[in-house]
């Protein structure tokens, strides 16, 4: 058994910064390269990708990511672990594959997870009595079925262990846990059981805290911001993890950031729920249990953790069509900015009632004013400028196109000195919406492939 | 004195769904048991009227000194259906710090606000 693991955070979601995995491999050394890719959103964006082209459907940065750096891995034999597959992890593989063509790299062993993919069984599940209600609201699946999209069970660490345990050195997932992503790999290697519930919790935590890529080594640090050195090559943050499940968060010695007690704990928080449960397949992580200590110059141990056994479901992500947003802008300026801003909003909304055009909701802000904290911002007597936003939300795709057209006239037949519409006309939005539900374990499997090419 | 909560503790904010949690923690250790006093979930749910349209839950985590809340029904329906700018609430961190707080003297000069 390996003394210590290091694992390091490559990615915190598809858009992070493309150089970021490139210097985790190549700036010191690392055993395993995690890359969180998914958001909730992101599933049915990939869904939609992939009935356009069936080709599509995966994270395609992580491609273009594996171009830079499949040589370095297969040198160094560091283990890439992802989500980026998607809503198509197969064809995810497929193009690593032509990666390793191209580069002439043989024997490359890619594992496969799959099976969280459900959009096709929905009815299945329904006529078996398995109701998949909203979560939180307790509304029946069938007030939106006819619109959705797509419908992904979160699975944990045991099926990328699996791969692991059959010599791959890439695994490709759909929709896994991003914290199992980061506990996969201690499993495997420590030869952690699924009733180590310390140990597990310990692993979900390590992968709380570097899931979000930099947000833990001084990225979006509240604390202490303005310390934070050399931002512009920010390291991500990497996990050394001992067989205990004591681990150390880090970062390579040459890269900018910091890692401190205050930058830790501020991500250790970042979307939490109840501390006390927190929910994943593998385990359920007890956040009350977790002691730090700055063990030298960035560097935070982490130890004391305890978990309790995982529940007998799963969470499953569904998505469906919900209407229509847009939102457009216009930025006024001095003298009496606010006042033409108002203005301006009191003409749409006039026009909006004058025409009759119906939408559920329409949202006005001040962004300069008080946008961010509404009520909470304190009064300016004069700003020097104010860029109003007007949103309005609905079914009606037509209505939806004809408020599209009004913000931009403004410039011509509203109040005067107005500029910021250079972007021409706001384009309606789909609304994506989020279905959360509960699926018991014993109903879905996760499916792992491993083949050498 | 009055003070505002941004001189006592730090914070970061993030979303699930239409719910924004926000964590709080204490600039220093001794901070925390004055804080968990004042920063009732009654007291954050008042502080965030007209944001925040649901239930606030609070949980504690003295071991990092600090709290998560949770403000239910406070991003507009969440997600891709909110019309707000932050649509994610990434910026009510620094929301909930602009809420004053009445610190008792004695504890005002022996934490240096008051000489």
């Amino acid at each position: 058994m390996k003394e210590k693991i290091r694992i390091a955070s490559g990615q915190g979601f598809w858009g992070d910064r493309f150089d970021a995995p490139i210097d985790q491999v190549r700036k010191g050394p690392i055993d395993y390269l995690v890359l969180d890719y998914l958001a909730e959103l992101t599933m049915s964006i990939l869904q939609k990708k992939k009935m356009r082209n069936p080709a599509l459907g995966y994270a395609e940065d992580f491609i273009a990511v594996m171009e830079e750096i499949l040589p370095d891995i297969v040198e160094k034999d560091i283990k890439v672990i992802t989500n980026a597959g998607g809503m198509n992890p197969f064809a995810c593989r497929d193009a690593i594959l032509q990666i390793a063509e191209k580069r002439q790299i043989k024997n490359l062993k890619i594992g496969v997870v799959y099976g969280d993919d459900i959009t096709d069984r929905i009815d299945e599940f329904l006529d078996r009595g398995i109701a998949l209600n909203h979560m939180e609201t307790g509304e029946d699946l069938h007030t939106v079925r006819e619109r959705v999209y797509s419908a992904n069970v979160y699975f944990g660490a045991q099926p990328v262990v699996e791969a692991l345990q059959a010599d791959a050195q890439i695994v490709v997932t759909g929709r896994v846990t991003d914290t199992g992503l980061t506990l996969a790999p201690m499993m495997y290697e420590f030869g952690w059981s699924d009733t180590d519930y310390d140990k597990l919790s310990a692993g979900i935590i390590a992968g709380h805290a570097i899931e979000c890529g930099a947000q833990s080594t001084g990225g979006n640090f509240l604390a202490g911001w303005k310390e934070v050195p050399n931002m512009a090559h920010i390291g991500f943050p990497i996990v050394e993890a001992y067989p205990t499940g004591e681990f150390v968060i880090t970062k390579h010695e040459n890269t900018g950031g910091l890692v401190d007690v205050r930058s830790v704990k501020e991500q250790l928080l970042y979307e939490l729920g109840d501390p006390r449960e927190y929910i994943t397949p593998d385990v359920v992580a007890d956040f009350t249990t977790i002691q730090l200590e700055q063990a030298g110059p960035n560097r935070v141990r982490v130890f004391g953790i305890k978990g309790k056994p995982p529940t007998d479901f799963y969470k499953v992500s569904i998505s469906y069509s919900d209407g229509w947003t847009c939102i457009g802008h216009l930025t006024y300026g001095w003298p009496e900015a606010l006042e033409k801003a108002r203005k301006a909003d009191e003409i749409i909304r006039q026009r909006i009632r004058d025409f009759g055009w119906e939408f559920e909701e329409i949202h006005t802000e001040f962004l300069g004013y008080n946008s961010i904290h509404g009520p909470l911002s304190h009064h300016i007597d004069e700003p020097n400028e104010v860029v109003l936003q007007i949103g309005v939300r609905g079914y009606n795709r037509e209505h939806m196109e004809r408020f599209s057209r009004e913000m931009i006239p403004l410039v011509l037949c509203g109040p005067p000195t107005v500029t910021g519409f250079g972007s021409g006309r706001p384009k309606p939005k789909e609304v994506i919406a989020y279905w959360p539900a509960l699926i018991p374990k014993k109903v879905v499997s996760p499916r792992v492939d491993v083949s050498s090419h | 004195m009055k003070i505002k909560l941004l001189e006592l503790a730090h914070a970061r904010s993030g979303d699930k769904g239409d719910t924004a949690n926000i964590g709080v923690i204490a600039l220093k250790p001794e901070y925390y048991p004055f804080l968990k006093e004042v920063l009732t979930p009654e007291r954050v749910k008042k502080h965030f009227e007209g944001i925040c349209f649901g239930p606030v839950e609070r949980f504690e985590l003295p071991n990092l000194c600090a709290f998560n809340f949770l403000l239910h029904n406070a991003l507009d329906g969440g997600g891709t259906r909110s019309l707000r700018h932050d649509a994610q609430g990434k910026t009510l961190s620094t929301a909930i710090l602009r809420l004053e707080v009445d610190l008792p003297d004695e504890k005002a000069r022996e934490w240096g606000f008051l000489k």
